[in-house]
């Protein structure tokens, strides 16, 4: 039996979304900017596929631009929110655990004569709200903070983030990464005070390659990608037709999902986390703990329901994968994006994890599909692998 | 000009005495073997201390010369015109075509270069160059002769047919593979083992090769990336029956019992005695290591001393004497180097002690040794018993989309 459980990282695409693409790509294949019933076709897909994305977040369909994913739409936003504000201040800051696609930009920007600031985190994984705030000056521009972290699962009040950004500077363009976020919460951009939210396809079963960024009417991006002038302008290049039939096929299915499914994985969770912490020397992190060192399901429904983060001393993560990977068990050690570029998975460090549990620690990552017995078979397995290769550590 | 064939020189084939058809049928079944994956229909003939080969008539060129360049016993690569009606007037005719599609009216020096396979033919050599460049040069307004050092040799073979070429493609030398025995290769991720697969190979050595694996320690990518390697190789060295021996056992039970900082050394001399095991196997008549004197811990004289002790066939190290940086050039010339830097451990480097010893005496090792027996015999064997051999080629990835198939 195969148990997947590394679905931060990317998801199977649901049937329906197949079938949403399959059709872009057999039956409704034209070029969107066509003028002719094929090219109305395809156009008719990709704004049907607005209007339903607009619904999961209570936006207008034209500020949904669709991208070919996470890391576009970060780029997109950050980029091109900064270079359009450059006549206003100069100033960016983001929280010191965001993605590589959030955090390379943000370096990029300082080539643009731009001063970037990352805000500190707290070791539950939380960004300081009054660290932020003084942080912020009459120049900043733009801050950007992620709503759920990849690596940890940790989730911010982006609400009450937004609203104290904004007392502080009403200027301020906020962007939230919401990309491990997106499906699993109800997040109403408008009304949390968000101006640019990225979302990815390929976390919530749509395809690889698809993806949007929100943008706020009136918050001026300067595109990143020039050519024909799709997609007004904000994003030039043919729409990607078939990903964002399935992308939007795929968020209707995950938002119609969400409530019973999240329900559901936050038991599960609950059950794996306190599983784990009697496993010997292994650490669970940015889970607050009881004082008898139990998870309670309260503190565990702060967190995503999909994601958890555990160190195990001794052991190496990428030895521990592997083991796993003998059992037909899928996990990643810290963030897939960046677990081959040690010097940039900055989560742990950021959230004070120690030293020895930095190479030691897997993360494991649900989907709605998961089960009991698969999360029961996984901590069967690491009950008898992790002191075996705790055994042999490297000198 | 668009040539429709090829005359190949080979190099040391030639001094070769009554087994000289080996080399020459290995060489041909090489060039055979790597035309075949640009498309049918190449046809090589071998003509009196030549190949002749003759090509489709979509072929591409490129593609061709790039593939003949790989291949062992090439020493030259000319692109020839085939003159079949070889009287000495239309061979004058077609080679004063041949300049002028090529040269057209450039200003060049140019001396003609003859030689009479055929020795029916009734002009001898001296002549047809004498005669031939009076022909050229009265057709020529462009042409001067200079015998000392001319800027074009036009070359003009007379054999079955009569041959013209003035371009000469060097080619890398050596010896056909499959020409001189078999041998096993310890190939690792590194840069250093894949160059030394294609040094032995460039002296017309058959190679397989043995990788050590050791997983959940070195992971899938690892092995891969390891039959990505002899995949590049192979186009060189022909097809590699790439042997995978998982290692883990023996590596941890060295761990558990020896000394860290001998670990390496003893790890080696076990890799050694595998390695000879399935070197007997496939009846390969010697080891091939990427070893380097004083490279690292592992490759001191003492060390190589120590691990050699082990070795009841010849170790070939074909890059002993080579500074790194050479072999890094080597590897990129031969395009190896990307894929060797990519960043998967393998076994040797995943529990190295931080001060490996440097000079290691042989009866330590050997008392140190004897720590494992009673166990480490039944975990060699089953080494040997689960071993997965993989026949890695390099056409596959065109006619298959796969890389390999077991």
């Amino acid at each position: 039996m195969e148990i997947y459980l590394d679905n931060a990282a990317t998801t199977k695409v649901c049937k329906i979304a197949v079938q949403a693409a399959l059709n872009a790509m057999q039956t409704d294949w034209g070029n969107p900017s066509s003028k002719h019933t094929k090219g109305l076709d395809a156009g008719n897909i990709i704004k049907n596929s607005a209007k339903t994305i607009a619904e999961t977040i209570d936006v207008k369909p034209t500020e949904i631009v669709f991208t070919s994913g996470g890391t576009e739409s970060n780029n997109m936003a950050l980029v091109g929110a900064a270079l359009a504000a450059k006549r206003r201040g100069n100033h960016v800051i983001a929280s010191g655990y965001e993605h590589a696609s959030v955090y390379n930009p943000l370096i990029s920007l300082r080539d643009f004569g731009f001063e970037v600031e990352f805000a500190p985190v707290d070791e539950l994984g939380h960004i300081k709200i009054d660290e932020l705030t003084d942080m912020i000056r009459p120049t900043t521009v733009l801050v950007s903070v992620m709503y759920v972290n990849n690596e940890v699962g940790a989730v911010n009040d982006i609400g009450a983030i937004a609203e104290a950004v904004h007392e502080k500077n009403k200027d301020v363009i906020f962007h939230c990464d919401a990309v491990q976020a997106y499906g699993k919460y109800v997040i109403y951009p408008a009304r949390l005070g968000i101006d640019l939210m990225s979302v990815s396809g390929h976390k919530i079963n749509a395809p690889k390659g698809s993806g949007f960024l929100y943008v706020k009417d009136g918050v001026r991006i300067r595109p990143l990608i020039w050519g024909g002038g799709q997609q007004k302008d904000r994003r030039s290049g043919t729409e990607n037709v078939p990903a964002i039939a399935g992308l939007a096929a795929a968020a209707r299915q995950y938002y119609n999902e969400r409530r019973e499914a999240t329900e559901r994985l936050y038991e599960l969770k609950t059950m794996f986390v306190n599983e784990l912490k009697d496993i010997n020397g292994t650490h669970v992190h940015a889970v607050k703990p009881e004082e008898d060192g139990s998870f309670s399901e309260a503190e565990v429904r702060k967190t995503a329901p999909h994601i958890v983060s555990a160190g195990f001393e001794g052991a190496r993560a990428e030895v521990l994968l592997h083991a796993l990977e003998q059992s037909e068990i899928y996990v990643s050690s810290g963030s897939a994006c960046s677990s081959n570029h040690p010097g940039i998975s900055g989560t742990l460090r950021a959230i004070g994890v120690p030293k020895n549990l930095l190479d030691a620690t897997l993360r494991f990552s649900f989907s709605f599909s998961t089960t009991r017995e698969e999360l029961e078979k996984t901590i069967e397995v690491l009950k008898e692998i992790v002191p075996i290769y705790a055994r042999f550590a490297r000198k | 000009m668009i040539y429709r064939a090829f005359l190949i020189k080979y190099s040391e084939i030639g001094i070769k005495g009554k087994n000289r058809y080996v080399f020459e049928d290995a060489l041909c079944a090489r060039i055979n073997e790597n035309l075949s994956r640009i498309s049918d229909g190449f046809v090589t003939v071998r003509e009196q201390g030549r190949i002749f080969l003759s090509c489709p008539e979509d072929y591409d060129y490129d593609r061709t010369v790039r593939e003949l360049k790989k291949i062992f016993g090439v020493w030259a690569i000319c692109p020839v015109k085939v003159i079949p009606d070889n009287s000495f007037e239309s061979l004058t005719q077609a080679t004063g075509d041949y300049v002028e599609e090529v040269y057209g009216d450039k200003e060049i020096t140019f001396k003609v270069e003859a030689r009479r396979a055929d020795k029916r033919y009734p002009i001898e050599s001296p002549k047809i160059c004498a005669d031939m460049g009076d022909y050229l040069l009265r057709r020529f307004k462009n042409l001067k002769v200079d015998v000392r050092d001319p800027q074009v040799r036009i070359h003009v073979e007379v054999r079955n047919n009569a041959y013209v070429y003035s371009e000469i493609i060097r080619g890398p030398g050596g010896m056909p593979v499959g020409a001189n025995g078999r041998a096993m290769l310890l190939l690792s991720g590194g840069i250093d083992s894949p160059v030394a697969g294609y040094m032995i190979a460039k002296r017309g050595v058959t190679v397989d090769a043995v990788y050590f694996h050791a997983p959940p320690y070195t992971s899938e990518q690892a092995l891969q990336k390891v039959i990505d390697l002899a995949q590049i190789i192979s186009a060189y060295t022909g097809p590699i029956r790439l042997h995978v021996v998982n290692f883990t056992d023996i590596q941890l039970d060295i761990i558990e019992k020896c000394p860290r900082d001998e670990l390496t050394i003893i790890m080696r001399r076990y890799m050694m005695r595998l390695a000879e095991h399935f070197a007997r196997e496939c009846g390969s008549l010697g080891l091939v290591t990427g070893e380097s004197i004083g490279q690292v811990a592992s490759q001191t004289m003492q060390s190589l001393a120590v691990t050699n002790a082990v070795c009841g066939m010849p170790v070939y190290r074909p890059l002993i004497a080579f500074d790194k940086q050479d072999i890094i050039d080597i590897s990129e010339k031969i395009g190896t180097y990307e894929t060797s830097i990519e960043p998967y451990e393998d076994c040797c480097t995943i529990f190295v002690a931080k001060h490996p010893v440097t000079k290691p005496l042989l009866h330590v090792i050997e008392k140190s040794e004897k720590k494992l027996e009673g166990s480490v015999e039944e975990l060699v064997e089953k080494a040997i018993k689960t071993v997965r051999i993989i026949n890695v080629t390099s056409s596959r990835i065109y006619d298959k989309g796969t890389p390999y198939a077991e």
